[in-house]
């Protein structure tokens, strides 16, 4: 079995060791100016900090960025499917010269870790019948989860294409792109799902994947964030938001980064009642 | 078998905004108040803190702190002639849930309405003539006035500390407020919030076409305040996570930061979370309610009597509360009588996208809730609507309220929905888009309703709601035009390419637009076209009330909950001075 090459895993992703108490960049509004030595306090080169143990509280150097993407587990996806989801992902949102695409943002693993999860089992859905379809304005009617309809759709994806030549995967890009389209105009039905039904869920959930924080496994060493400019979770603006026009250049911070806690303990407030 | 339990002066169901004020003030006032809260307990600390609490995929796109919608749904159609269908995931508006309601994950944004909303039907004839009207509208009057409403409008925004800047003073125009504000006894109790650039840009370019902006109103503050319940609130720093969050700086005015601490630390009061209100149980008269039937969180049954019952529950589920406890005629759209349901009304939202080239720089990220720069020329009656063939308006504002990158990423018509066409436009656009929100009013019309579904059920084995509502005519003329108006504006800011998105047919569920569902529990005089007096007393039930934006007979064109919270402090004020005295009709039906 052929699976699309991936450089080999040599440190631990990011999300991994964010996970101990790393250090939290200086709180403060960094504008024009400051700027490069918050871009430079968050940059070290890749492997040259090991893993601080989660007991020390000293601070250590913040993670490091790496643009080598690792290669992920799967749980939720079998190998067939991940070969088309990673070639899928990366004709949605494709690596170019402005940065990194889905395959190296790590969003086959979202989709893998969300659709094994409590989202992939109808978290959130409301699951009785009767299944009717209604109008676009009455919205999803399936009865699929979302693992469920992931599944069906790619049995169905394969096997047609199967019938017809080579994987998605060893297809030219122009050949996927239009595979792709034709399955965003709906004109396959997959099993029982609509092909546009799938293709929506695969495109929303791979924007998650690429812009969600790090911590659920997808935009590794929050590459989205950076190539566009959001500086992630945490920031104070008071100072900076009336200071019209000037880029904020910090280096974005991420969910898992959060290491100070930033409880705001209020004394004429309880925390809890009784 | 329900078990019985101690009966209590007064059982507030839901405690949100609504319940909380009311059921502190009912406490204070030495009445035993139990608050039936199906959601879980939740404060500012520890519940609200980070890591966790900055989470767009759980809180945004997840939508964690919304109705359980797995166990309490609503169905929808757009006409009586489809089959109504659950909204199995919610999209369009997003009622909350647990402790302090929809209000912890507002956006802060405390708006009164004006005086001629209070008198839309009255005043509408008056001005524009009888044939002015499509006969399809079911606008009506409300039954009390700005007037009446304004010491209370009063009250709500000093316990919150609104920021803003007042326009008119008891009759007086302010320079930098909004001239068309009907008049104001006095100023916001906190300066408006700092200015965001788009909000710059909007005031410059307004400002040259001759219009009149103003600061948002904003319930994420500005300064330190203390309320006058003693309750102590933070400086919002425009953390750009407000909407769909819950704030953990104290800086946002929910239930929790304004009123619960005071409201908990009473003996008087009693909440009870995990508390599912089955119905409002009314003895063999069907005049007089009992008390209500709950099921908490482990599966029990409980029958908890009370002498007065008020339903607080966010607009749709005060309506669905009346049809399961069988208070009030249900509406019949066939016949035009009934009225539990009737008027239900919603917001008509467009939007305005400005793309500037790269050397301007916007920070959508840096915002709070209701940090936006806006006028309100084209709200309401503010203009003439002679010839135009519609009444209502919008305001129009820049109020930028987050970059969170998931749901937030503009990108001109035209931009393919994925490949590397899509990712240039998404990095090309993401810092330098001005988004302009047009919150527009939205009639009520004969069509428009709500009432129980005949198939899909709740965790519990009850009804659902269902929704029948499309956009009346009116409002898609009114978004038309108010959006041309906001173009103009995107084009005197100097943008190099403005997009108007004004509001089109039909309303979809998988959009989101606005929570401000309003109607189906109206207020009014008479009791052929209201379910409620004046005072929000049930004309049929007197010992229930039932309080929460479904009582607006349509909706105006601002946020709806600085008008629910002067509406709390009137009912309560009527409640301790009149009703509790002696309890009956507040108004002859």
């Amino acid at each position: 079995m052929k699976l699309p090459t991936s450089p080999p895993v040599t440190r631990r992703s990011f999300v991994v060791s964010a996970g101990v108490a790393t250090v939290v960049p200086p709180a403060v509004a960094l504008v024009a100016g400051s700027a490069g030595a918050a871009a430079a306090a968050a940059h070290h080169p890749a492997g040259s900090s090991p893993p601080a143990p989660a007991s020390v509280a000293a601070p250590v150097p913040p993670a490091p960025v790496s643009s080598t993407p690792e290669r992920p587990v799967y749980l939720f996806f079998n190998v067939a499917e991940v070969q088309f989801i990673e070639a899928a992902c990366e004709r949605l949102i494709p690596a170019d010269e402005a940065g990194a695409g889905a395959l190296a943002a790590g969003v086959p693993n979202y989709l893998d870790k969300q659709l094994g999860g409590a989202w992939g089992a109808g978290e959130r859905l409301y699951r009785s019948g009767p299944w009717i379809q209604g109008s676009p304005s009455q919205g999803y009617q399936l009865p699929f989860t979302p693992a469920e309809l992931f599944r069906t759709a790619l049995r169905a994806i394969n096997s047609e294409l199967a019938r017809q030549g080579p994987p998605f995967s060893e297809l030219s890009a122009d050949a996927q792109d239009d595979y792709l389209k034709s399955l965003a105009k709906g004109s396959h039905d997959l099993d029982g799902v609509p092909a546009a039904v799938f293709f929506d869920m695969l495109l929303k959930m791979s924007i998650e994947g690429f812009f969600s924080d790090p911590v659920y496994g997808g935009n590794r060493d929050m590459v989205a964030w950076r190539m566009i400019g959001f500086p992630g979770a945490y920031a104070d603006y008071y100072e900076a938001i009336d200071r019209h026009g000037v880029k904020f250049e910090r280096a974005p911070m991420s969910i898992g980064e959060d290491g100070q806690g930033h409880v705001h303990v209020h004394p004429e407030i309880p925390a809890s009642v009784g | 078998m329900a078990q019985r339990l101690k009966e209590v002066d007064v059982v507030v169901i839901g405690v949100g905004m609504v319940g909380s004020i009311l059921a502190k003030e009912l406490a204070a006032a030495g009445y035993k108040v139990v608050g039936l809260e199906r959601g879980t307990t939740r404060f500012t600390v520890p519940e609200f803190q980070s890591p966790g609490i900055h989470d767009e995929l759980r809180f945004d796109v997840r939508k964690a702190l919304m109705q359980d919608n797995t166990r309490e749904p609503v169905t929808f159609r757009n006409h009586s002639s489809e089959i109504g269908l659950p909204i199995r995931r919610w999209e369009s508006f997003l009622p909350g849930t647990g402790l302090g309601g929809s209000m912890v994950h507002w956006n802060g944004q405390t708006f009164r309405f004006q005086a001629n909303d209070f008198e839309l039907a009255t005043r509408t004839r008056e001005r524009y003539g009888k044939g002015f009207l499509d006969p399809d509208l079911t606008l009506q009057d409300w039954g009390v006035t700005y007037d009446e409403l304004e010491p209370h409008y009063d009250r709500f925004e000093y316990l919150l500390g609104t920021s803003g800047k007042a326009g008119n003073l008891k009759g007086q125009i302010q320079p930098g407020g909004d001239p068309h504000e009907s008049p104001r006894s006095r100023d916001y109790p906190t300066p408006p919030q700092k200015e965001h650039y788009s909000g710059a840009l909007f005031r410059k370019a307004a400002s040259s076409l001759g219009h009149h902006p103003f600061p948002q109103p904003s319930s994420n503050l500005s300064q330190p305040y203390t309320n006058p319940e003693g309750l102590k609130m933070n400086t919002c720093v425009f953390c750009g996570f407000c909407e769909r969050y819950a704030c953990e700086h104290y800086a946002k005015s929910t239930p929790q930061t304004f009123i619960l601490p005071v409201l908990l630390a009473n003996p008087n009061f009693e909440l009870r979370t995990g508390c599912q209100v089955q119905r409002i149980n009314l003895d063999s008269s069907k005049k007089r309610a009992t008390g209500v039937t709950y099921i908490d969180n482990a599966g029990r049954e409980f029958e908890q009597p009370a002498s007065l019952v008020i339903t607080c529950l966010f607009a749709i589920n005060n309506i669905r509360m009346l049809l399961l406890s069988g208070i009030g005629k249900p509406y019949d759209p066939a016949t035009g009588k009934g009225v539990v349901g009737r008027n239900y009304a919603y917001q008509t939202m467009s939007t305005v996208a400005s793309f500037f080239d790269e050397d301007v720089i916007i920070n959508p990220f840096m915002a709070s809730g209701a940090s936006g720069t806006m006028i309100n020329d084209f709200a309401g009656d503010n203009f003439d609507h002679s010839g135009l063939g519609f009444i209502g308006g919008a305001f129009i504002g820049a109020v930028n309220t987050n970059g969170r990158p998931i749901q937030y990423h503009p990108t001109p018509p035209g931009t393919p929905a994925w490949g590397k066409g899509w990712k240039d436009a998404v990095i090309k656009h993401y810092n330098h888009t001005v988004m302009f929100s047009l919150h527009g009013s939205s009639v009520s019309q004969k069509q428009n309703y709500a009432d129980l579904d005949p198939t899909y059920k709740d965790a519990w084995g009850q009804p659902l709601l269902r929704i029948t509502f499309d956009f009346p005519k009116n409002d898609l003329k009114m978004a038309e035009y108010v959006t041309a108006r906001g173009v103009e504006i995107g084009k005197a800011m100097g943008a190099k390419q403005v997009v108007g998105s004004p509001r089109k047919g039909p309303y979809t569920t998988q959009q989101y637009q606005t929570t401000h569902n309003t109607g189906g529990t109206v207020m009014g005089n008479d009791p052929s076209t209201s379910v409620v007096n004046r005072y929000l007393q049930s004309w049929d039930v007197p010992n229930v009330f039932v309080i929460g934006a479904s009582a607006y007979p349509q909706n105006a064109s601002w946020n709806p909950t600085g008008t629910l919270g002067a509406l709390t402090y009137w009912v309560a004020d009527a409640l301790k001075s009149k009703y509790l005295r002696n309890p009956g009709h507040l108004v002859s039906p």
